[in-house]
């Protein structure tokens, strides 16, 4: 008898004897994704692991320990908070207040008109103006936003879909009057529409034109911007819309294949484009299903970049990526104790080797986070980086026979989803049928019906809830005199500006927009102009249309 | 046996966020309501029409973008405009407790219910205020 085969005979004894006859609580062992976990993981589990071809080493194909040889040894992860609030001054307030307190990268959030492409004195901005992010309208916003923070010194990371080009090209000419050429910038902007038809919804032009800016952008950024990271494929907003995990990991996963088969198509050589490919995932509370996507996701993109795709630079075979915690499992009740899982969120994310990190603070169930609490989430990473010792060695889960056996087994999972998306006609057609969108919306609902049901237990929900509480915290309030200032400064741009050169700009970038040209060189010089967010994207839409959703639910 | 209770779920504003309004939809489904659900980015107005032409009980809006103070009171306001004064408004999503206590003293909601409320208690408050009978 082999040793394996003594290892299953002793485990079925054991399962007989031992376990079998024990004390079982009378609850579902399953993730937060429902998928169902066994009492106990052995060598069985992971028999067909082929060290070499399935793990290899820190830094080399496939990639699943990590993508950095040193990984935190050499260099931590960034710790970066996503902040915006009101207008460009009181952002630019907080991102120096952030810096000062130690974090090491900048993460700007936009309000929806901006995130939508209105200017803040369009009807459709009313009562939105820099509720949830700031508010940007034109070139002059950007400059304020980044006064006095040298762009050649630290990455910024932009959360903008629908018009992020334009807003990556206020931020190169916000560099340029700094007088920091393109060449030296560091960032990354979201950039990724397909999740937006899938789960954010914040979008303007249909997904064909939307596809074309975006390999105009790839296009453009790998000659003039090179360090830049031209979109962050994001599984965050799908797990937040109610995803399960394997489902956020095969559904980015996809949508990053369409975008790299966009590039391809767009005549660009994939490894020009895919070394500046991001990504970008959730850290829910099931902590080891959290660890095991991140590892699955960097073997999977890996093989399919080199077997698939024929990428020839190992950069484009590694899968670097930005982790925040969820938004979606912080409650209401008793929201201190969010401080807790965000710790537990953002442990996963380290363990799972993760490139930055966002922590949630603990408010933001409520509102727009507080300074206090802001400096507490940050603070949490900080704990971690440097008092856990998490550190010292890298993936050190690794040979767990749970954590690889649970690995396999969402890879094996998103690849499933991979073919039934290939049959549906690819992802843009899946889009088009409501399908990523159906998923999501029975994962969500089951998941609120566990929670009714009680299978799930959420503290302070659900369960030891306390009758009459009463808050504590105290909540950031956005003054509605914003919407008012920030409109005055629209108008007064409008009055000032030179109003012939918004035109020809304007004129010059919706001829190319009619063309197959790269759409960027236009969109700067109309942003240079002092052209609007509003304005530019009217004229984009008066040759792209704009997107409709078929509602369900 | 009355009738069924006629619900319209909406999403007014720019915010995308439809998740909660998903799952509520579905759970007054389930509970034997009639539901119509707008789609995303609605203005007040088109929220106040369809309702009217729906001729439904209640509005369920959902806002999660920080705009509720001005959304809500402007769609009740609609509403009492349209001969809906008797339609009750009801809405859940991010919204800070003295912003929710404002709402429901000026009555520009019937009820609102944070993140974390059971569906079960959305269904139970639209029954008990609406007379199908």
């Amino acid at each position: 008898m082999s040793k394996l085969e003594e290892i299953q005979q002793e485990y079925q004894r054991w399962h007989e004897e031992k376990y079998g006859k024990g004390k079982h609580r009378d609850v579902k062992f399953v993730t937060v994704s429902q998928k169902p976990i066994k009492e106990l993981y052995t060598p069985a589990d992971v028999k067909d692991l082929d060290y070499q071809r399935d793990l290899g080493f820190p830094g080399e194909y496939p990639f699943t320990r990590g993508v950095q040889p040193t990984m935190y040894r050499g260099r931590l992860w960034t710790m970066r908070q996503f902040a915006g609030f009101a207008t460009a001054e009181e952002s630019n307030q907080r991102y120096k207040f952030l810096l000062e307190k130690g974090q090491t990268g900048l993460s700007v959030a936009f309000d929806m008109p901006t995130l939508m492409g209105y200017d803040s004195d369009h009807p459709f901005s009313e009562g939105e103006v820099g509720r949830c992010g700031v508010a940007i309208d034109s070139l002059a916003d950007m400059e304020v936003l980044f006064d006095g923070i040298p762009l050649d010194k630290v990455s910024t990371s932009m959360t903008i879909n629908g018009p992020a080009a334009i807003l990556w090209a206020m931020y190169i000419a916000t560099a340029e009057k700094q007088g920091v050429p393109s060449e030296k910038l560091r960032g990354t902007i979201q950039n990724d529409i397909l999740k937006e038809y899938i789960a954010q919804k914040s979008w303007i032009f249909p997904p064909e034109p939307s596809m074309r800016i975006i390999t105009d952008i790839f296009e453009y950024a790998s000659k003039h911007v090179p360090k830049w990271n031209t979109i962050s494929i994001s599984g965050y907003h799908i797990r937040e819309a109610g995803a399960t995990a394997v489902q956020e990991l095969a559904f980015t996963l996809a949508d990053g294949f369409a975008y790299v088969e966009a590039g391809i198509e767009a005549g660009l050589d994939v490894d020009d484009f895919a070394p500046r490919l991001s990504f970008f995932f959730n850290s829910h509370m099931d902590f080891f299903e959290e660890i095991a996507k991140y590892r699955a996701a960097r073997r999977i993109w890996a093989k399919r970049m080199k077997e698939k795709y024929g990428a020839k630079n190992p950069r484009s075979w590694l899968m670097r990526f930005h982790t925040q915690t969820a938004g979606c499992s912080l409650t209401a009740e008793q929201p201190e104790n969010n401080i807790v899982r965000t710790a537990f969120e953002a442990l996963a994310a380290v363990l799972g080797g993760t490139q930055s990190l966002h922590t949630n603070s603990m408010d933001e169930v409520l509102a727009l986070p507080t300074e206090k609490a802001v400096q507490i989430a940050l603070r949490t990473q900080q704990i971690i980086a440097y008092e856990t010792g998490v550190t010292n060695t890298i993936d050190p889960l690794a040979g767990s026979y749970f954590v690889e056996s649970l690995t396999n087994e969402m890879e094996a999972e998103a690849e499933k989803y991979f073919e039934k998306i290939e049959r549906l006609g690819g992802v843009l057609k899946a889009i088009e049928k409501g399908f990523f969108q159906q998923e999501i919306a029975d994962a969500a609902y089951e998941y609120q019906r566990a929670i009714e049901k009680k299978e799930r237990i959420i503290v302070g929900v659900n369960e030891y809830v306390n009758p009459d509480e009463e808050l504590e915290i105290e909540i950031l309030k956005i003054d509605p005199a914003v919407e008012e200032k920030q409109k005055q400064k629209v108008a007064e741009l409008r009055r000032t500006r030179d109003n012939v050169a918004v035109q020809n700009t304007l004129s010059a970038m919706k001829k190319a927009a009619q063309s197959k040209e790269n759409l960027i060189p236009y969109i700067l010089d109309a942003v240079r102009a002092y052209a609007t967010l509003g304005e530019i994207v009217q004229e984009l839409k008066s040759v792209f249309g704009e997107y409709k959703e078929q509602p369900m639910f | 046996m009355g009738r069924k209770i006629r619900v319209l779920m909406a999403k007014p504003g720019l915010d995308g966020h439809d998740r909660g309004v998903k799952v509520v939809a579905r759970a007054l489904r389930d509970a034997g309501m009639e539901v119509i659900y707008t789609g995303l980015h609605q203005t007040p107005q088109q929220v106040v029409a369809a309702a009217i032409q729906e001729d439904v009980d209640v509005v369920g809006l959902s806002i999660l973008s920080g705009a509720h103070m001005t959304l809500f009171p402007k769609i009740r306001k609609l509403l009492n405009e349209n001969d809906g004064e008797n339609i009750l408004l009801i809405g859940g999503g991010t919204i800070p407790q003295d912003d929710l206590q404002q709402l429901l003293e000026e009555k520009s909601a019937d009820a609102l219910f944070t993140p974390g409320t059971p569906t079960d208690k959305i269904v139970d408050w639209i029954k008990e205020h609406v007379k199908v009978d």
